[in-house]
């Protein structure tokens, strides 16, 4: 008897390796793998295509910008997202990927409430930032040591963050956190605390969103680069993307998830911009 | 007929000629026509043998395979730090400059190791006294019966995720130690008490079966020296408990230091070289989770934090080294 059961527990194991050996050769699977940013609005999207191409199997995984780029680079996916360009990354041959900017997020600054800021100019952020002033009341605040809470080092917004604020210069070396939920409750209940989280997680009253130069965190004042603090969500494929991911980056791009789900999600869609920019920072007014 | 089963009939038809007591026939065996292809054949049971052995060498040999290739993964991208990026090993030690994205001049741990250690042994040093008592109360003081329902809570304690802990700790001891101290309420202090509820159950049951590995008789002869229960307790009790629970500790300072998640979420993640218990800080776990996904394979970044998990693989052998040398000393 023992011996039987033994068996039909090995035929069972069988089937489903099979089963799973069967699943992967499946040439209609499309793995997306990379930036959290972006992984709402993919997952999204690609429940919404299921439902009009029966036949598709889309699978979004989050792991972070760097884990997408170098999956995506290494094969082991058909695309990979990230929140920065792959040109500007150690390790990554941008010129073997094919890039799809497929929406635009904002980047602010916060602080919290008992500050008493609400803007600051660009120099003054990357002074508090690479630690040259350490009092809110240098800035015009209230007497209260500032604390920054920084990003995690290599994330896309920290990148994003560096390149256009501080420009080449180091930050201070402070605390980090690598969630723009964390952020905000960690600026939200410890007093003088600044650091800088994306659109969607700003409409919060509970934290303080700071103007940069008088100019408004608002997607209207992105599209024509006034705020300047945004970046591409890419999707990267391996060369040309084959004829069911091309398919379904198309989708994403297609009005309907641009104009219905994007805004939805609380980013920028790619074709509302006024400017572009490109991997050396330079932008550039489309049309021109 | 293959030769070897002729030489087979040959032996037991000499065997049956020799013979002095008539041959009893039974039902079914004969010697005339006995199942030689049976009898040479491996029996069932022996094919039963075989398939247990089989299956168990298989599982072994599995796992065998498993941990040699986890070690040398480790091994291979921990060491490419320093033999593909050249990276003194002695500054990987003794820096505290991290900054891997700079350069092979940037890739100091020493402020994570420092932080690595001083949360897990302030957390074992806490967590002792109060697991050595509860350990006594439970099984010098109470009843059986009651002691095995402290247990199972204690036990209850071991299952909780440590995600729920972190989670306990950002939002009720990060803005505790905030209002007491000042500054953002995360750090080693937070991490510290974080750590201290997480390893208390698991030394406090191993302390108590250190207890229960003391003979009774050694208590009864005490007694009978005339010791009260406390005298019993101090000087033969827990002298004789002294490697186990020895042991205890270095289990849950084992788990102390590998633990990353619940550290993750209290202690800040700043890279710098603690100087206070209340500063913001970074363990080598907590760097691990916070960078993994923001580094590419095979470039400096991450091979600096494959040489981070290289580093908590051999302390956490050493760990088991030390249980190992104190079960022998004992």
């Amino acid at each position: 008897m023992r011996k039987s059961n033994l068996s039909k527990v090995l035929v069972v194991f069988l089937i489903i390796l099979i089963f799973l050996v069967g699943c992967s050769k499946n040439n209609k699977k499309i793995t997306i793998v990379g930036s959290s940013a972006l992984q709402p609005l993919v997952e999204q999207a690609g429940n919404d295509y299921h439902l009009s191409h029966l036949d598709s199997n889309i699978v979004v995984q989050g792991g972070g910008s760097g884990t997408g780029l170098s999956q995506v680079q290494a094969g082991a996916v058909e695309v990979g997202t990230s929140d920065v360009f792959a040109d500007t990354q150690k390790g990554i041959d941008g010129k073997k990927l094919v890039d799809f900017p497929v929406a635009v997020v904002g980047i602010v600054p916060i602080v919290n409430k008992g500050v008493g800021i609400k803007s600051l100019s660009r120099k003054q952020l990357a002074a508090i930032f690479t630690g040259k002033i350490k009092n809110w009341r240098q800035v015009g605040g209230k007497d209260l040591p500032i604390i920054v809470i920084n990003r995690s080092r290599g994330s896309g917004t920290r990148t994003t963050f560096e390149d256009l604020i501080l420009k080449g210069q180091e930050a201070v070396n402070s605390q980090e956190q690598d969630s723009n939920g964390s952020v905000k409750k960690i600026v939200n209940s410890t007093p003088g605390t600044i650091s800088y989280i994306s659109f969607p997680y700003a409409n919060d009253s509970n934290i303080q969103k700071i103007n940069l130069d008088h100019v408004k965190p608002i997607n209207e004042n992105i599209r024509t680069n006034k705020w300047p603090l945004w970046s591409y969500e890419h999707m990267y494929t391996k060369g040309k993307p084959n004829k069911a991911t091309a398919a379904f980056i198309k989708y994403i791009l297609s009005k309907k998830v641009q104009q219905d789900l994007v805004p939805k999600i609380g980013y920028l869609s790619v074709h509302e911009m006024e400017v572009t920019r490109d991997s050396q920072n330079r932008v550039m007014k489309i049309g021109n | 007929m293959a030769k070897k089963e002729q030489d087979l009939q040959k032996v037991v038809e000499k065997a049956i000629a020799q013979q002095k007591v008539p041959h009893v026939k039974f039902k079914g065996i004969d010697p005339k026509n006995i199942d030689i292809a049976r009898l040479t054949k491996p029996s069932k049971e022996t094919k039963q043998e075989r398939w247990g052995k089989g299956l168990t060498f298989l599982a072994i040999a599995l796992i065998g395979i498993l941990i040699v290739a986890i070690i040398g993964f480790v091994g291979i991208h921990g060491l490419a730090t320093f033999f593909d990026n050249k990276v003194n090993i002695f500054h990987f030690l003794f820096s505290s400059d991290w900054n891997p994205s700079a350069g092979n001049n940037h890739v100091g741990a020493a402020a994570m190791i420092v932080t690595s250690f001083a949360v897990t042994l302030l957390a074992a040093l806490i967590a002792t006294p109060f697991s050595i008592a509860v350990a006594l109360f439970m099984t010098e003081y109470e009843s059986s019966k009651r002691a095995g329902l402290l247990q199972s809570v204690i036990e209850l304690l071991v299952g909780i995720p440590s995600v729920v802990y972190g989670f306990l700790g950002l939002t009720v001891v990060v803005p505790a130690i905030r209002t007491i101290f000042g500054g953002t309420g995360f750090g080693i202090l937070t991490a510290t008490l974080v750590l201290f509820v997480m390893v208390l159950p698991t030394i406090t049951s191993l302390t108590v079966d250190a207890f229960k590995a003391v003979p009774k008789e050694l208590r009864k002869s005490s007694a009978a020296l005339g010791a009260t229960k406390w005298q019993t307790i101090f000087h033969v009790v827990l002298r004789a408990a002294r490697a186990r629970i020895m042991t205890a500790i270095i289990f849950g300072m084992a788990r102390a230091f590998g633990e990353a998640l619940a550290v993750q979420m209290a202690i800040g993640n700043a890279v710098l070289m603690p100087s206070n218990l209340v500063s913001p800080a970074a363990t080598l776990t907590s760097q691990l989770t916070s960078q993994m996904g923001n580094t590419v394979m095979g470039t400096l970044p991450n091979n600096a934090l494959w040489s981070l998990a290289l580093l908590l693989l051999l302390m956490s052998l050493f760990f088991n080294f030390l249980v190992h040398l104190i079960g022998k000393k004992s």
